[in-house]
């Protein structure tokens, strides 16, 4: 028995993509002895960390459990001190001292071949361990079914542990190894010369290190550095021909049953017909069968060591290891990794939109599937909704008329079936003929229906959310945020014109709204058609839309205007003065409140009740004053009846800072 | 056809022997037939003219009994080598799991033989299997003729054998290599399973 090197424990054993899953099962293995992969059957070229791996497995398990014995012997060893026992006449006593043996490390058994009663012995113990539940771990230099004259019945004992292998380090993986022996050596050496050395085609970690051994022993008879031109000089003369000449570590040859080698000389026919052939057949047919059916062990095996490595639950595999044969173990693992997709989708979009949410275990148990939809409904829902349509636009305050009637009746078909006759509907006309009023108070009237989920908002508040999002590196979320909507109610598109990405997203979001059959209705001062900026795959689907204008008032809705202003301000007022008002040469709704609040201020001054003489006396004495622009080009719904700022909340008060006007102008 | 199923729990393997018309097909047949204990061997069904010749097909069936739970048959089939019947060969190809390629080592029959190879992957890739992975052996019969008439094993690897098959020398009559070329081609089919999972279809 050899003791266990305290040097090779799993801190000292550089992981690579060539031995991960090797040591994820090796770890495994320590951790619970007996309980995952037994046998472990670790196969690898010579000198790529086979008896590392066993005697930090053994290191690591006496970590976990102290009370646990771990036993490491080489297949030499165990031979050997079997023939020393037998010779003694001390077999039983031999067989009984593995029985406190709580995790055995045997080391190339690929020396068992054509030794039949060592393969006897080690059935046995193997079958000892297993029944016991005690962990047997064994190395080769070839998997179990490439080891000549290997009792069949031992290759399928190890077929149902787990087998795995180990590849030759990649080079990143060789820096590291050369780094971390730099390291405990405390040699020095440029980067470059490691990284020299690691660019030379050596397959193996031990040849690697003989290498990096000789550089130490030439760089200590230097009183200069050495350059990674003088590395690959020093080991250019000292390494096997096969790396000079810059071969590769030869592979394994290939496996060859029964076939004759084309240089090999050919064997004479003899005749045949003596021995049992048929039987012969059949015996290494059922070896060949059976390596293949129970193949899906090995599989499952792996898949249980790749999907634990990345932290996901395994039971259903682990079952479906216990149990016989399944009725198709194929299709078992491919739902199981079909799960694990779906699962790896809703963590990922769960992470978007809450990043609490993205860590709860379900996330990581396949079984628990439907739990995991639930956790990424809630966290959708949990999003606050866009903003709806402000509350001080009432539908029923819209004046409707013969001029009118075609967005009138649009509006009233629109409610009657949102999203099923004119989707989406473009009202166009100039800046303040009642647009903002419109498609509030639809926006309003939507939302009292059951379910709906109204978003109503002006074009520049939707960039600035938008821009936000982007500099909060929210877009998913805000996507989701607006992906929840049943209608969308967008008004003055025609700012968005030059908003890239602004118009990408609207254009995404259209697609789903329409595709879901949800209303969306914009307003524009321009027809789509003529919208500047504008993406030509989102202005023609305005365009494929119902397009009507809103109208200039005409005399009956100014009319109807005027009454219910001078109503609601000054109680009733004289028809005559409700008629002067109407008959005035207005060309808007908001200019028309601007006569009229005009005259109830000269009212109010004079202390007198506004008439048809005082509106004559301050309208015509005077020429009225132009309305007030607030803000650039976009002025609908901001002033009211009064000519002062109708609402807070259609202002924008807080300034988005400039640079992220910088990035939506860029993008 | 179905390779392997978990569900019934049963192996069956068809494997075609194919080549020239002489070539020894046949003979590879009656030798396994006569080698095998008559509770596990089917009737051979064959099929030959008056002198010998087969006409449609040899099919032996053969019950390898329960393998580690799965009952296991093999079904072997010869075709006819005579170029005018290849709707024949086609038929019996179908759905074939492996092809044992007799080739006549004869110096003269060179040309037939890569005839029949040639028909040989027309036929399979008319069925859409890609030759490549397919598996497939060769076996060059008669290699107990004088060595004068006959070309080695090395040269007929040279002149059929460029995708590199497993090759093996043969003896049909005597049994030579008859069921090394066997083994062979079931060891094939059956590592097929493992790279293409179960193969139930």
């Amino acid at each position: 028995m050899t003791r266990l090197n305290p040097r090779l424990r799993f801190d000292s054993y550089v992981v690579g993509s060539a031995n991960r899953l090797a040591v994820t099962a090796a770890r495994a293995v320590a951790e619970s002895p007996g309980a995952v992969y037994n046998p472990l059957f670790v196969y690898a070229g010579s000198g790529l960390g086979k008896t590392h791996l066993l005697m930090a497995i053994g290191h690591h398990a006496i970590a976990v459990n102290p009370q646990l014995t771990a036993e490491y012997l080489t297949l030499d060893e165990f031979v050997e001190s079997f023939h020393a026992a037998i010779a003694a006449g001390q077999g039983e006593a031999y067989r009984r001292r593995y029985s406190d043996v709580g995790i055995l490390l045997v080391d190339d058994v690929q020396f068992l071949t054509h030794r039949r009663e060592m393969q006897a012995e080690l059935f046995r113990l193997t079958n000892t361990m297993l029944t016991s539940g005690r962990q047997i771990v064994l190395s080769s230099d070839r998997p179990p079914n490439e080891i000549e004259a290997l009792d069949e019945r031992l290759i399928q004992r190890f077929a149902g542990g787990l087998v795995i292998d180990i590849s030759a380090p990649d080079y990143e993986t060789r820096v590291a190894i050369l780094r971390r022996q730099a390291e405990e050596r405390k040699a020095e050496f440029d980067p470059s010369v490691l990284e020299a050395v690691a660019s030379l085609p050596i397959g193996s970690v031990r040849e690697l290190i003989g290498a990096f051994n000789r550089l130490i022993a030439y760089q200590a008879v230097r009183e200069s550095p050495l350059t990674s031109v003088e590395a690959r000089a020093v080991l250019a003369k000292t390494m096997p021909v096969t790396v000079r000449t810059g071969a590769e570590t030869p592979a394994p040859a290939p496996e060859v049953i029964g076939s004759i080698e084309p240089e090999a000389p050919v064997p004479a026919p003899v005749p045949s017909g003596s021995g049992d052939e048929f039987g012969s057949f059949l015996s290494e047919i059922s070896s060949a069968v059976a390596r293949q059916v129970e193949s899906w062990r090995g599989r499952v095996a792996e898949a249980i060591v790749r999907w634990q490595g990345e932290d996901y639950r395994t039971e259903r595999l682990q079952r479906l290891l216990e149990g016989e044969s399944p009725v198709d173990p194929d299709a078992a693992l491919r739902d199981y990794e079909e799960d694990i997709e779906r699962l790896k989708q809703i963590a990922a979009e769960a992470r978007e939109l809450d990043v609490a949410v993205a860590g709860l275990a379900v996330f990581h148990d396949p079984d628990r599937l439907a739990e995991a939809e639930t956790e990424l409904q809630k966290a959708r829902e949990g999003l606050s909704p866009p903003p709806g349509p402000s509350p001080i636009w009432r539908l029923d305050e819209f004046v409707a008329s013969s001029t009118n009637k075609m967005v009138t009746t649009a509006a009233q078909g629109i409610l009657e079936a949102p999203g099923a006759h004119f989707n989406p509907l473009v009202i166009i006309g100039p800046v303040g003929v009642g647009k903002t009023h419109l498609l509030h108070g639809m926006g309003n009237a939507l939302a009292e229906r059951p379910g709906m989920v109204v978003a109503c908002l002006g074009a520049e508040d939707f960039v600035d959310d938008l821009i936000k999002a982007i500099d909060r590196d929210r877009v998913a979320w805000w996507r989701a945020r607006y992906r929840r909507i049943t209608a969308l109610l967008l008004d003055d598109v025609h700012l968005l014109g030059g908003k890239d990405r602004t118009q990408e997203e609207l254009f995404w979001l259209y697609n789903l709204l329409a595709e879901a059959g949800n209303q969306m209705i914009f307003t524009s001062a321009v027809p789509p058609q003529e919208l500047e900026g504008v993406e030509p795959r989102l202005r023609t689907r305005l365009e494929a839309g119902l397009v009507v204008e809103l109208p200039q008032p005409d005399r009956e809705v100014r009319e109807a205007i005027v009454a219910r202003i001078l109503r609601e301000k000054a109680g009733e007022a004289e028809p005559e003065l409700a008629a002067y008002l109407a008959a005035r040469p207005v060309e808007t709704v908001r200019a028309l409140q601007g006569l009229v609040q005009r005259v109830l201020d000269a009212g109010e001054v004079e202390d007198q009740r506004p008439s048809a003489g005082l509106a004559r006396q301050v309208l015509e004495g005077s020429p009225a004053a132009p309305a007030r622009r607030t803000t650039g080009n976009r002025t609908s719904g901001l002033l009211s009846p009064t000519g002062s700022l109708r609402s807070r909340e259609k202002l924008v008060w807080d300034w988005p800072d400039i640079a992220d006007r910088l990035i939506e102008e860029v993008r | 056809m179905s390779l392997v199923n978990f569900t019934t729990r049963e192996i069956t393997c068809k494997i075609v022997y194919y080549g020239p018309g002489r070539s020894g097909k046949t003979s590879n047949l009656q030798y396994i037939y006569g080698r095998v204990p008559e509770s596990r061997r089917g009737r051979m069904v064959s099929l030959a003219t008056q002198t010998d010749r087969t006409l449609f097909f040899d099919f032996l069936p053969l019950d390898l009994g329960v393998i580690s739970g799965f009952t296991t048959r093999f079904q072997l089939y010869t075709v006819p080598g005579q170029v005018y019947y290849n709707a024949t060969r086609k038929l019996v190809l179908q759905g074939a799991d492996g092809v044992v390629f007799v080739a006549d080592s004869q110096a003269r029959r060179l040309e037939d033989n890569i005839e029949s190879l040639q028909n040989l992957q027309a036929n399979l890739l008319g069925q859409g299997v890609d030759v490549r992975s397919f598996p497939l052996v060769l076996q060059y019969n008669k290699q107990d003729l004088p060595a004068d008439l006959i070309l080695t094993p090395p040269d007929l690897d040279d002149a059929l054998n460029f995708r590199g098959y497993r090759s093996f020398p043969g003896d049909a009559l005597r049994g030579a290599g008859v069921f090394e070329t066997l083994k062979g081609i079931s060891e094939m089919v059956l590592k097929r399973l493992a790279a293409t999972g179960s193969g139930a279809a």
